[in-house]
């Protein structure tokens, strides 16, 4: 296998976007990705996309030609478009499906995009789009929401450790401090714990305030082998690890409901084929979907004691400066989550924190970062490593 | 959901019908056609269950589900019956009331309705035992 490079990255504005379409904002990714890489589009060898669910939030499938047609690799190119999904975890999987043809060495220049127009909807019918990622026989009939499903992880975790509904706030409080400082951000406004804490609830212990919102977005990468990326950028950077899992699909059938299992098989993986530990990640994107996810998650990659996440976000240890910079981009809950873009977006923030262009949110001296995408409440986790050096 | 899609799981629905693995001797609700434990060396029979169990974790869902509106707030909690497995079902009690650790029992109930079709969804919930 080939070892493989990011030489381009580009995120459009995320947020409720009434006066674009699905296919600007994507195109708008797509050729700011390209024309960051230095590449010209006809050396384009495939195209990866991830999108949740363009049929129900905007009734288009067939996506990965809509875009490669749209970005203008359909006429006389015939660029290869291939649409992934796993739910909210869409957009990570096609970065590694986009990673792994690079390194397989059947194609060289490759584009990983995601995106999702979730606002074209009312916001009933896209939760009711975004709950088909839970089981729907055995979940949704019975009036399982997303928010409901991650509120029995928050209730189990407070119950088994102790963890408080201040310290879920907190972890809002830093990704929206974060956000502030990234100009693609939804939420560019800091808010406090008591207002997360007298926020409306929306399924007790959750408050609308720990959850991430719906959003328009769409976030590129180009990759290369890394043999010839300083050919196209002084700054390439490499991937290390490329790992994903899987988990039962319903929350009730899971060995702990607070503990993503596909989260902490993912990450071993990912750590075991980059030969690192946590204490080599100088910053790390995880899934936010709701403040409690990211307890879990950290906890889950090995970063805090199994428990201690609550904890360790209070103590400031997850801050810009702490421990381990977790979600230096705002996370899902301040740039938003446009479900098929995240994953993706997740490794454009990586890397320009590792090319030092992270601008008021930068971590200093960032030499390796790691992204973590979770699909539906578990069953799908995708992880990479990224790193400034080979 | 779909009126077919519905009805294929009618039996299970209503009657608290799972599976149980002879090779392992677990137990299953919702069924499953392949024990997740034995894979292709379970065999799977048809299982009745007692009914009882006890609430894992809840929420009290205020912001409904599409077609649940006129039940929020309604609690949602995780039941894990006696004989093991564990499912999702709304709990129906006074939302200061649910508990980690309450002690269930089924009761049959509607469950929802399809759309304009107004076909009827009928299931199992659960109420304080
Ligand atoms: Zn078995």
């Amino acid at each position: 296998m080939r070892d493989v490079a990011i030489i381009g990255v580009k995120n459009s504005k995320f947020g409720e976007m009434w006066d674009r379409s699905f296919r600007d904002i994507v195109v708008e990714a797509g050729v700011g990705a390209i024309e960051d890489s230095g590449v010209s589009g006809d050396r384009l060898d495939g195209m990866y996309v991830g999108n949740m669910s363009g049929g129900q939030f905007v009734e288009q499938e067939h996506i990965g030609a809509l875009i490669a047609d749209y970005s203008g690799l359909s006429l006389d190119l015939h660029v290869p478009s291939t649409r992934v999904e796993a739910a909210c975890a869409s957009g990570g999987l096609a970065f590694r499906q986009a990673v792994m043809a690079v390194a397989s060495g059947h194609e060289d220049i490759v584009m990983a995009a995601g995106v999702e127009k979730m606002t074209d909807v009312s916001s009933t019918a896209a939760s009711a789009a975004l709950a088909a990622a839970a089981d729907r026989e055995w979940e949704g009939i019975m009036g399982a929401t997303f928010p409901g499903l991650y509120a029995m992880v928050a209730r189990m975790h407070m119950h088994e450790y102790g963890t408080t509904s201040e310290q879920m706030a907190e972890v809002a409080v830093k990704n929206h401090k974060n956000g502030s400082k990234n100009p693609i951000a939804q939420y560019k406004s800091p808010i406090t714990v008591d207002s997360v804490l007298n926020s409306i609830m929306v399924a007790d212990p959750l408050h609308i305030f720990d959850c991430s919102p719906i959003t328009d977005g769409a976030s590129a990468v180009v990759l290369a082998p890394a043999e010839i990326a300083h050919e196209y950028t002084d700054t390439p950077i490499y991937i290390k690890a490329t790992a994903q899992a899987s988990d039962t699909i319903a929350l009730h059938d899971r060995r702990d409901i607070t503990t993503l299992d596909a989260s902490v098989a993912a990450g071993k993986r990912a750590f075991e084929m980059a030969k690192m530990t946590t204490k080599d990640i100088d910053l790390v994107e995880v899934h936010d979907c709701f403040t409690i996810a990211e307890i879990c998650a950290i906890e889950d990659l090995g970063f805090a004691k199994k428990g201690e996440g609550g904890k360790m976000t209070e103590e400031g240890e997850t801050a810009i400066g702490g421990k381990v910079a977790v979600n230096t981009s705002g996370g899902l809950k301040a740039c938003g989550h446009p479900v098929g873009a995240t994953g993706i977006k997740q490794v454009v923030e990586v890397t320009q924190q590792l090319r030092g262009e992270a601008g008021g949110r930068q971590v200093d001296g960032a030499e390796v970062g790691m992204t973590h995408n979770v699909g539906g409440s578990g069953a799908t986790a995708v992880v990479h490593i990224l790193a400034r050096e080979r | 959901m779909s009126v077919a899609r519905f009805w294929r799981k009618q039996i299970h629905r209503y009657n608290l019908v799972g599976t149980h693995c002879k090779t392992c001797d677990t137990y299953y609700y919702p069924p499953r056609n392949v024990c997740p434990k034995c894979r292709r060396d379970g065999e799977i029979e048809s299982h009745k269950f007692s009914g009882p169990g006890e609430i894992v974790t809840y929420t009290v869902i205020h912001t409904a589900a599409e077609g649940f509106e006129h039940q929020a707030p309604y609690v949602l909690g995780i039941v894990q019956l006696d004989e093991g497995p564990r499912f999702t079902s709304q709990i129906v009690c006074n939302p200061e009331d649910a508990h980690i650790g309450m002690r269930v029992k089924p009761v049959f109930r509607k469950l929802g309705e399809s759309g304009d079709k107004g076909m009827i969804y009928y299931g199992t919930k659960y109420v304080p035992a």
